[in-house]
């Protein structure tokens, strides 16, 4: 008896340093943030480990996007909780992060100095300009996806022509507020039809 | 004290990206203009920087947020408040609440913030290049060369879409920005 339970610990150590090990691996190989980061969690926990199904990748994609968070922590999480509790859930997540963050970290103590030469300074002047596009493409694809119903194109057009105004003219209004007030419009139209659609069936 | 307001911050960061990386890049700028810790021009490299290095963009500006305004403390405190309110989350999705995201209301909030994101990013977006090429600080202040920059950033960019499927990759383009950038100023 104690034997075998003995061997299960050792089991279980395995797979939490072998997730520990897979996800600083994808931390380590995934440029360009989530979305990139899905596919090779795909590639990898699906197909060759085998630790989730195709079904659960769907699910853990779903979730991911209506959850907060880095999508890259939502499926780590996800995916070692399921193999091994919470030593998974954990071990998972700090793989992860743990490769950004050193390199993070180094660059950190390098990047002021650094941005101090001159040839650096103009070349991030160009870089300035791609981030905005970089921005611009994300919400673009977004938009191009979303259903087109007219109170989500209102809530899209209102909260753009807002946040464009607090952008430029640095009004305050923190973009947290904006997306309070979207989720409770939304809630309170959803009520309101219910009830609608509920009075015109009892009638 | 420092250290309360970096957990602080990114906490409500990391509690309001919803969308990924993209969408939590305004909260982010939201909370370091709001502190003072980073302006405008150096967000914008930090954005580039969590572009092309590897992992998730999040937790690489937190990382960095929290390292330039306190040191190692700062960047682990910074890190590990931008990712609590996921795992926290997640976690708390397998345990008890399976049929949480399916719930009509859940939904119903759901559908609201998400258009709301997406304009807010798009706001962003926009707002980052009129910044960098046409606007300094609310005042009109065409700059001809950046305009130029722009354009050939956003020709190549998106014009290699019609080529190859999935067009340059955001590395790529920053690379060709970075280039661009040296030749011209």
């Amino acid at each position: 008896m104690e034997i075998t339970t003995k061997k299960n610990i050792t089991a279980e150590a395995i797979v939490v340093i072998e997730l520990f090990l897979t996800f600083a691996k994808i931390g380590l190989f995934t440029f360009g943030g989530g979305y990139a980061m899905i596919s090779l969690i795909q590639d990898i926990c699906v197909e060759k480990k085998k630790w989730i199904s195709h079904d659960e990748m769907m699910d853990i994609t779903v979730i991911a996007e209506s959850t907060p968070g880095p999508i890259a922590i939502n499926c780590a999480t996800y995916v070692g909780y399921k193999k091994c509790g919470m030593a998974g859930a954990v071990s998972a997540t700090v793989g992860v992060i743990l490769p950004s963050f050193v390199i993070i970290y180094l660059i950190s103590l390098f990047l002021d100095s650094f941005l101090e030469i001159a040839w650096i300074a103009s070349a991030f002047k160009g870089i300035k300009i791609a981030v905005g596009i970089l921005i611009l493409d994300a919400a673009l694809k977004m938009i191009v996806k979303m259903p087109k119903k007219p109170f989500q194109l209102f809530v899209l057009i209102t909260v753009f022509l807002i946040m464009m105004a607090v952008n430029l003219f640095s009004i305050k209004i923190s973009s947290i507020s904006l997306m309070i007030a979207a989720g409770l419009c939304s809630l309170v139209v959803f009520c309101v039809r219910n009830k609608i659609n509920g009075e015109e069936r009892s009638l | 004290m420092i250290y309360i307001d970096l957990f602080l911050g990114f906490l409500k960061v990391g509690l309001f990206s919803f969308g990924g990386a993209y969408a939590a890049i305004p909260l982010i700028r939201d909370v370091v203009l709001h502190y003072g810790w980073l302006d405008d021009e150096k967000l914008a490299y930090m954005i580039a920087v969590s572009e092309s290095t590897p992992g998730p963009i999040m937790v690489n500006m937190a990382t960095y947020v929290g390292s330039m305004t306190a040191g190692i403390p700062g960047a682990l405190i910074a890190t590990f408040s931008v990712v609590l309110p996921a795992f926290v989350i997640i976690v708390l999705i397998m345990i008890l609440l399976k049929g949480l995201l399916k719930n009509p209301y859940v939904q119903a909030v759901l559908r609201g913030l998400k258009p709301c994101i997406m304009g807010i990013i798009l706001a962003m977006g926009i707002s980052m290049i009129l910044q960098s090429t046409v606007i300094k600080v609310t005042v009109l202040a065409p700059d001809l060369r950046a305009v130029v920059i722009c354009s050939v950033l956003a020709v190549v960019y998106f014009g290699s879409r019609k080529i190859v499927k999935s067009g340059i990759s955001p590395i790529l383009l920053i690379c060709i920005a970075a280039v661009i950038g040296i030749v011209v100023y």
